[in-house]
Order: structure tokens, then C-alpha cells, then sequence
């Protein structure tokens, strides 16, 4: 190994010209201790330096939003002096080196986002990418991923209540696990996290400090994962949901007897993140004791202390006068802490060890000087990603569905989700399956209303795949139409914007497309922007993953006992197909299982018409009119279908003469995808009155109970399958993949 | 009436507990470190993890100050209610036969279940009639009831099971399908099952509230 591979600042992540900027910053070398706090502040992971100029195209105003991007969690109001405050955020890499801790760390991270701003977190959603579950390392990864969120979830007393979980080549190496949670406040108790008042004592409380994820931003968040990274193991930190429900409660103790002036909690890059972003966000500066730090081990050195990763950590300022009230109420909740230091009005982060200076630097250039790098997008000239293996060797729809049913994209989740408690806290109105957003209710108001808020996550790598800019709008789309499906009309996004190495052309292309696309989209639904989280660098030998934008969108339905379903419910109610809907194959789940190679592009959108088509379909939800309403995804207007009959239990019979069933245009009709379509079922004179706001065919009746679908062709002739077979494949995909 | 709904480090369903309590009588929460009661009529010892389960599920919660003060209501007479991990640590403090083992499949498993009331003329289900099915949803990774034989012919032969999972119910693999047994005198009853989450027709079934509202039918028989 030459010399200058051995440089300190280039084995910690940083360039010779980031380094040189931090000697002209400092205006001398760094020491060790600021040497590594300056690699973690400036990784890609807290500094966002590949992708901070693209944000800056998202809207981040709308009507609900109390407050954007830049705190630890954005807010949006839901009425009532109520405000909803919630983030998604990502933890790929550790997930990818050890599944359970690095998922369970997922949810204890960004529940602690959720609290750090005054909001006492009311559910968890999930966003999961694995290889195909042929792999046993996928079939590994998956089952222990689960196993962590449920673990966290579950032992905190937080539901999880929804997610999605997708299974394509590209995951194989690089796994996607994004967690989402929601918190609940009053207005007036959101809490930011500037430092203020010079003379104000830093408490440190939570679990000790130890050796565990150091520079886990900077290691795992911010470069490729390859060869050897099993060496990579105890930059994973691990998870202890007893002491971050103790934290949790405590913190919410300490915001409602007004004891803090500002709270943070510690995430990645730990005590150097957290205490740099408080001194910046304030304009002031901080001292840091390391030697009165908890340690969990003896012998750690500053550095070591300052960025360790150890969970279940908080950070507040707190006037003087009320420390001890702090430390009593930290005692109640078994809870450690300590005065670690205190505000200055120096504008330098120090850090200190037995009295001596062994680190001092000014809070701007931690936190603003990092240089933010311009993309070089590049629209590949050849496809990146190999077509999919074929699994499914057959033309005949009658066979298609069933498989498609059981393949693991589309298979029942119930056995991922069965592991998740989705019922404490008593405010789960749509289970998972229920319906296409989770809906959860909402204090009664004053005059005895029951409104609800709902939540979806959404994202699809391939369709990204296949056109980054038109993938990402379809992702914000269906996230809409999962709300609308509800009754909810959207009120803020979150987003978390998964992708490969943007160093490179092609991956800078994707991810300047894709948030482009993310950008229209919301402004088109005015639906404004509340935070985010970006995970770059998602890429091993094999190549990038799929990109992979994941949206999360939170709305509010005014009474929660209309809350949609997604179920055919009473026999004899009309189906309808609604919406814009413009089925294609390429790209599509049929086209995956058949082995076809992604297109390049994706067709047009028609994103008014969309909306349109949205809002119609949440009004007509809200009056209680349908008895219920799916949106068209993953496997078209068969999958769909076939979801309404299993999740009400009732068959359906429907006319597709006309709709284009002959040779290949039935399968384009059938198992076409895109945006816009929905499958509602309600009382004829309903659907024919919504026939004229927006696009609606007839098409059939609901049927029976445990009867079968049914559907007349072009030709007279027939596909019937009885529900209790497409019963059976859906039930078998995931169940006999978490079990082998 | 007044229920005293316990809090434990740890404890998550303390207030989905108070607020089912809330539908049929008054309900306090009560400290895990205090060992006053306050005169509640009757004990909620609610779901969730109490100190993280560590050690073994319930086993840390029974020697929390409040306990000896349960337990104490419990030999008088008082009626207590065990939830989930409620049920765990009454049984770890000796006041409910039997113990709790590790689900069949060893996973945590969320699902609304059927049972079926084996008695109703009992403190706990005389809002229920005999042979009834409530839908209340079970939410556990430890929860097959478990009893060594001469124990488990003692306890049905005294009709300690108040509640059997229905048919096909049985996912955690409880001994002669149990998912609710009672002490001897019949004050103290411990069952897997989430009550408090079957109390509202918004959020699920309205069944559980049978089982609360039958210890206020008790109470206000009794102390009136």
C-alpha cells in the first residue's frame, strides 16, 4: 500500500481538496479528534454534498405546514391545534451488513427524530427491497429486517401500521430499509432544536456511550459496499427499545413541564452531528467535557466519544435554574444524564478533556463549509441493468393471474406483517389489507366529529428504472391515490431518495431525473415537501440498485367512520373501473416474470387528469357513497381486481367486451400498468353520478360471498378462477419463503 | 368505580387499558415505585414490554414495589385483571397458575382471534354468556399457556379457563386451547388476548368491553 492510500483524511472518506479546505478553515492541520469530527460532518451522509443544490427545486410551502425541512422531523397541521410531525429515513448499509440491529436501529432512529421535536410518535411504516427470495442471503436479510422492526416497534408501544416491501435483483447486495414514523403534538409544543442563551448547561441522557457504529456515517452511509464487509460489523450499532421507551417518555415529560429549551437527538455521527447542528441552528457555540460523558467502556478517547453511535441517546439546552428539575425527572425514568457542557456565545464547537482543549473549531465550517459538489448527469447510452430472469412460461392469462398472485412482489404480506403490533395506542381505524392507506384516528373534536389522519409509503425501483422523471411522479401519484382511496386529501410528503453512486454520470442522471420528477409531481398536487433523508451510494460489484425514490405521505379525512376500503363488500354493487388509466406492459410485473428487459421510458401522464380523478374519488369516499375503492398497481386490473375479492371475500363478476381482449391486448388489459385507475364497487346511481365528473366504465357486479371472478372476453368466451385457489397462491409466495 | 391501571418500565398499553376502564368507571394510573393503591376497586396489570422483558417475560415487574401492594388486594379479595404481559407477571408472582412459553412458531404474531366464553358467571365475564364467541385481537411472542399436567387437570377441573381460542384460533400453542385462566378463589384472571383493544367500534370489535364491563357489574354488586 503507497503512503498517500495511508493519508488519515483519505482513509476516513474525505478528498485532499475537501482536507486542504479544512486547514484553510481552521488555518492549521486538524488534530486527530477534529480530523474525524470534520469527516463525519462533511460525509455524504450529513452533508448532503451530491444531492443539497437538487432539493432546493422541491416545494416546501403549503397551507398545512408548520414546519419543513432543516428540524429533525417536518409537521403539518391536522386541525384542532393538533399537528402531525413525521420523516422517513433510511438504514440501508447497516441493514445490509447485519439485518435485525440495523433495522431495529432504523425505527429507534427515526422515533427519536419524531420525538426530538415535541411529538409523541404514533405509528411506524416500512419501505423494504431485498434480492429475489430465491437467494438465501435475500431470504436471510428479509427475515431478520422484519424481525428488528418488530422488535423495536413492538417492545416501544408504537403500531406499525403499514409499508411495502419489493424483491428485485439489483437488492441483492445493497438492501433498502427506510422507516417512517409519525409523531403527534399540540402546535404550540413542536420543539426545535437551536441552541440558545449562552450560559445554558448541555445534558447528555440515555443509554452510555460506547464504541459501537463509530463512524458509521462515514464508513457505511457514504461509499460502495464490497469485498471484505464483514470487517465492517461493529460500525453497526445495536438497539435496546427498553431504554428508548424510557428515553422516549422521559423526553416527552421534560417538553410537557417546559423544562427544555431546545432538544436534539443523536443519530448518525452522534455527539458531533447533534451538538454541531443545535450551535449552528442557534448561532452560537458550544463546550463539550468529553471526560463527563457515561461511558459504557473505559479507555475511550475523545474522539472516539465524540462520534460514537450509540443509540438511545438525547441531547438538551437547559437554563441553570432547572437543571436539577431535568436530572429528577431523567431519575424517574431510570434515565442517565449529565451536564456535559454548556452554550458559549463563541461560535466555536470545543471539546475538552480533563481541562485541556483537544479540539476547537468554528461551528460554520462543521456544519456550512463542506463543499456542496454539481452533478455531471448523464443519460446512459446503453441499459444499465440486466433484464429480469423469466419465471413465468406461459401466454395464458388464466394461468397468469395465480402465478402472479403467488410471486413475491404481489404475495399476501400478512406473514411480514402479522410480526408488527398495528394495534397499540388504540387509534388504528384500516389495518394492513384494510384498505390502501393506513388510517388512524385523531382525538374527537369539540363538536363530537371523529377525524383521521392516513398514511402511505410508496416507491418502485423498476418503474424508476425504466424512466427516472416519470417512475417518480408515478410513486408521488400512487401515494395520492392510496390517500384518496381512503377519503384523505394530502396535506405533506416525506421522502427518502435511494440511489447508486452519483459520482457517476448515469447515477447523477437518475437522481437529478427522478427529483425533477418529485418536483412536478408535488407541485401538481400541491402537496409541499415537510423533510427527507438521501441514501447515496447504494452499489456493489454487481452495480447500482434500482433507483429508488420512496414517498411518504400523510393526509386527513375529516370522519373516520368513512374511512374507504379496499374490499368488495355487498353483492349486487356495481364495479366500475375509474380514472386515467392507460395500461402498459413494459415495465410491469407481467413483463419481470416473463424476463423482459426494462424499456426505455415510460409513456406520458396526464397529471391533472390524475388528480382530478383523485379528488373526484375522495369526495365520492367522504360521503360515504363507495363501499370501496382500490387503486390499479403492481400486475394491473387483474391483481387489482383480484385484491377487491380477496379482501372483502366476495366474487365478482365483470363484462370486458370492449375493453380490448383480443390476442396480446388482453394481457396489456388485464396486466397493463400506470398511473391513475381505480377499481370502486358502490350502488349504480353513485358510480353513475361520479360517470360525470370523471372517466368511469362499468363493468360488472360484485358476486357472492367466496364465489369466484369472473370475466366475459371480446369473443363470449370466459376466465373464471374460484377465490379459494387465487386464495391459496397469494397466501403461499412470502409464507413459504420466510419458513424454508 | 375506580380501576388502578398499572405502570411499569416498559408498559405500552397502560393507556389503551385506562381508556377501555374509562368506558364502564373511573381509572388511575398507578407508579410502578409507589405502594399506595389509592382505594381502587379493582387492578389492571396491562400489556407491553415491563423492563424489556429481559430476563423473562414478567419475571423483573413482580418484585416492583406496587406488586407487593397487588398482591396484598389480591389475597383480600380485590379483583385484578392481567393483560398480555400483565397476565405474565401475576402468573411470575405466583397469583394465576401456570406460566407462559414462547409461540409455537417463536415469532410475534398480531391477529384478531375468536374466542369462546366457558364460563360467564364469573367476576371477569358476567357481561358474557356461556359458550359465546368474542372477537379480541392477540398480540404476543410469549404467550403459550403452559401447566404440568396435575396442575392443568386442577385448573379445568375447578373451571379456572374462562376463555378457549375458538377452533383454528390457537396459534401460540396453549395447552388445551387456554387464552384466559383464573385463580382458585376466582378474583385474579390473567388472558393473552388485548380486551382494551376491542372497546370501540371505530378501531375493531366492541367484545372486550365485556370483560371490563362485567368487573364494574362485579364491584357495583359488591360495594355499591
Amino acid at each position: 500500500m503507497s503512503a498517500e492510500a495511508l493519508a488519515p483524511h483519505r482513509a476516513l472518506g474525505l478528498t485532499d481538496a475537501e482536507y486542504e479546505l479544512i486547514v484553510e478553515k481552521l488555518g492549521r492541520e486538524p488534530n486527530a479528534v477534529e480530523l474525524s469530527m470534520f469527516s463525519l460532518m462533511w460525509s455524504e451522509h450529513c452533508a448532503y454534498k451530491h444531492s443539497k443544490k437538487l432539493l432546493g427545486q422541491l416545494p416546501t410551502e403549503g397551507p398545512y405546514l408548520l414546519m419543513g425541512p432543516g428540524e429533525n422531523a417536518g409537521a403539518v397541521d391536522v386541525g384542532d391545534g393538533l399537528a402531525i410531525a413525521f420523516k422517513v429515513e433510511s438504514h440501508n448499509h447497516p441493514s445490509a451488513v447485519e439485518p435485525f440491529q440495523g433495522a431495529a436501529t432504523g425505527v429507534g432512529g427515526i422515533l427519536r427524530d419524531v420525538f426530538a421535536v415535541g411529538a409523541r410518535p404514533i405509528a411506524v411504516l416500512d419501505s423494504l427491497r431485498f434480492g429475489e427470495l430465491d437467494s438465501a442471503r435475500s431470504r436471510y436479510l428479509l427475515e431478520h429486517a422484519v424481525g428488528g422492526i418488530g422488535h423495536y416497534g413492538n417492545s416501544i408501544g408504537v403500531p406499525t401500521i403499514g409499508g411495502e416491501l419489493y424483491f428485485e435483483g439489483p437488492y441483492e447486495q445493497n438492501c433498502l430499509v427506510n422507516a417512517m414514523a409519525l409523531g403527534i403534538a399540540q402546535h404550540e409544543r413542536l420543539t426545535r432544536s437551536a441552541a440558545t442563551g449562552p450560559g445554558n448547561a448541555l445534558i447528555l441522557f440515555g443509554a452510555l456511550t460506547g464504541r459501537d457504529g463509530i463512524g458509521g456515517a462515514s464508513v457505511l452511509a457514504s461509499a460502495e459496499l464490497g469485498e471484505g464487509d464483514a470487517d465492517k460489523r461493529p460500525t453497526v450499532q445495536i438497539g435496546d427499545p427498553f431504554a428508548e421507551k424510557k428515553l422516549m417518555e422521559c423526553s416527552l415529560e421534560l417538553l410537557d413541564r417546559e423544562l427544555l429549551v431546545s432538544l436534539q437527538d443523536l443519530g448518525a455521527a452522534g455527539l458531533t452531528s447533534s451538538s454541531s447542528e443545535m450551535a449552528s441552528k442557534g448561532g452560537l457555540g458550544l463546550d463539550i467535557h468529553v471526560d463527563r460523558v457515561p461511558l459504557r467502556e473505559p479507555g475511550m478517547e475523545p474522539f472516539e466519544i465524540m462520534v460514537s453511535e450509540s443509540q438511545e441517546r438525547m441531547l438538551c439546552v437547559v437554563e441553570p435554574a432547572r437543571v436539577d428539575e431535568v436530572l429528577a425527572v431523567c431519575a424517574k425514568w431510570e434515565t442517565t444524564a449529565t451536564v456535559i457542557g454548556e452554550v458559549t456565545d463563541s461560535g466555536r464547537l470545543r471539546v475538552l478533556s480533563g481541562g485541556d482543549v483537544v479540539g476547537d473549531m468554528p461551528v460554520e465550517a462543521l456544519v456550512d463549509d463542506c463543499p456542496l459538489y454539481d452533478l455531471a448527469p448523464e443519460k446512459p447510452s446503453a441499459p444499465i441493468y440486466p433484464a429480469p430472469r423469466r419465471t413465468l412460461d406461459t401466454d395464458d392469462p388464466a394461468a397468469i393471474l395465480p402465478a402472479m398472485l403467488g410471486s413475491w412482489n404481489l404475495a399476501d404480506r400478512r406473514p411480514v406483517f402479522e410480526q408488527y403490533d398495528c394495534l397499540v395506542q388504540s387509534r388504528t381505524v384500516r389495518r394492513p389489507d384494510d384498505a390502501d392507506a393506513a388510517v388512524l384516528l385523531l382525538p374527537p373534536t369539540a363538536d363530537g366529529a371523529h377525524p383521521a389522519i392516513a398514511v402511505s409509503i410508496d416507491g418502485s425501483g423498476r418503474r424508476v428504472a425504466c424512466d427516472p422523471y416519470r417512475g417518480t411522479v408515478e410513486a408521488v401519484l400512487e401515494c395520492a391515490a392510496n390517500l384518496a382511496c381512503v377519503g384523505a386529501e394530502p396535506l405533506g410528503l416525506t421522502n427518502c431518495l435511494n440511489f447508486g453512486n452519483p459520482e457517476k454520470p448515469h447515477i447523477a442522471w437518475q437522481l437529478s431525473e427522478s427529483v425533477r420528477g418529485m418536483a412536478d409531481a408535488c407541485r401538481a398536487l400541491d402537496v409541499p415537501v415537510v423533510g427527507g433523508n438521501v441514501s447515496l451510494y447504494n452499489e456493489g460489484p454487481d452495480g447500482p440498485i434500482y433507483p429508488t425514490p420512496v414517498v411518504g405521505m400523510v393526509g386527513r379525512l375529516p370522519d373516520a367512520a368513512r374511512a374507504g376500503r379496499l374490499g368488495f363488500a355487498i353483492e349486487g354493487d356495481a364495479i366500475a373501473f375509474a380514472g386515467p388509466f392507460t395500461p402498459s406492459l413494459p415495465g410491469s410485473e407481467l413483463a419481470k416474470l416473463r424476463g423482459e428487459a426494462l424499456p426505455d421510458g415510460l409513456p406520458e401522464i396526464d397529471v391533472a387528469a390524475v388528480r382530478k380523478a383523485q379528488e373526484a374519488i375522495r369526495d365520492a369516499v367522504r360521503r360515504g357513497e363507495l363501499r370501496s375503492a382500490h387503486d390499479v398497481a403492481e400486475g394491473g386490473l387483474a391483481a387489482a381486481l383480484a385484491e377487491c375479492c380477496l379482501g372483502g371475500g366476495h366474487g365478482a363478476t365483470l363484462d370486458f367486451r370492449g375493453a380490448g381482449t383480443e390476442g396480446e391486448r388482453l394481457l396489456e388489459t388485464l396486466f397493463g400498468e400506470g398511473p391513475g385507475g381505480f377499481v370502486l364497487s358502490g350502488p349504480r346511481p353513485v358510480l353513475a353520478a361520479l360517470a360525470r365528473e370523471i372517466q368511469l366504465t362499468f363493468v360488472g357486479e360484485v358476486g357472492p360471498a367466496d364465489d369466484a371472478l369472473t370475466l366475459t372476453l371480446d369473443d363470449g368466451a370466459q376466465l373464471s378462477w374460484p377465490l379459494a385457489d387465487l386464495r391459496a397462491a397469494r397466501a403461499r409466495g412470502l409464507a413459504d419463503a420466510l419458513d424454508s | 368505580m375506580r380501576f388502578g391501571v398499572l405502570r411499569f418500565p416498559g408498559t405500552c398499553d397502560e393507556v389503551d387499558a385506562q381508556l377501555a376502564c374509562e368506558r364502564v368507571g373511573e381509572a388511575t394510573i398507578l407508579w410502578h415505585g409507589d405502594t399506595d393503591l389509592q382505594g381502587v376497586d379493582a387492578i389492571v396489570v396491562p400489556g407491553g414490554f415491563s423492563y424489556g422483558d429481559y430476563l423473562r417475560v414478567g419475571a423483573i415487574a413482580r418484585f416492583a414495589p406496587i406488586m407487593e401492594s397487588v398482591i396484598q388486594f389480591a389475597r383480600e379479595g380485590g379483583p385484578v385483571l392481567g393483560i398480555c404481559n400483565g397476565f405474565q407477571v401475576l402468573c411470575e408472582a405466583g397469583l394465576l397458575p401456570g406460566a407462559l412459553l414462547p409461540n409455537r412458531t417463536l415469532r410475534f404474531v398480531c391477529r384478531q382471534v375468536d374466542l369462546v366464553v366457558e364460563h360467564a358467571d364469573t367476576v371477569f365475564t358476567n357481561a358474557c354468556a356461556e359458550g359465546e364467541r368474542l372477537s379480541i385481537p392477540a398480540k404476543h411472542t410469549t404467550g403459550c399457556w403452559y401447566a404440568p399436567p396435575e396442575l392443568a387437570e386442577q385448573v379445568e377441573a375447578n373451571g379456572q379457563v374462562l376463555l378457549r381460542y375458538a377452533p383454528g384460533e390457537n396459534f401460540n400453542g396453549s395447552l388445551g386451547d387456554v387464552a384466559g385462566v383464573r385463580n382458585e378463589a376466582g378474583n385474579v384472571f390473567g388472558l393473552m388476548p388485548h380486551p382494551e383493544h376491542a372497546v370501540d367500534p371505530l378501531t375493531g370489535s366492541t367484545d372486550g368491553l365485556k370483560l371490563f364491563q362485567s368487573i364494574a357489574n362485579h364491584v357495583g354488586a359488591h360495594v355499591g
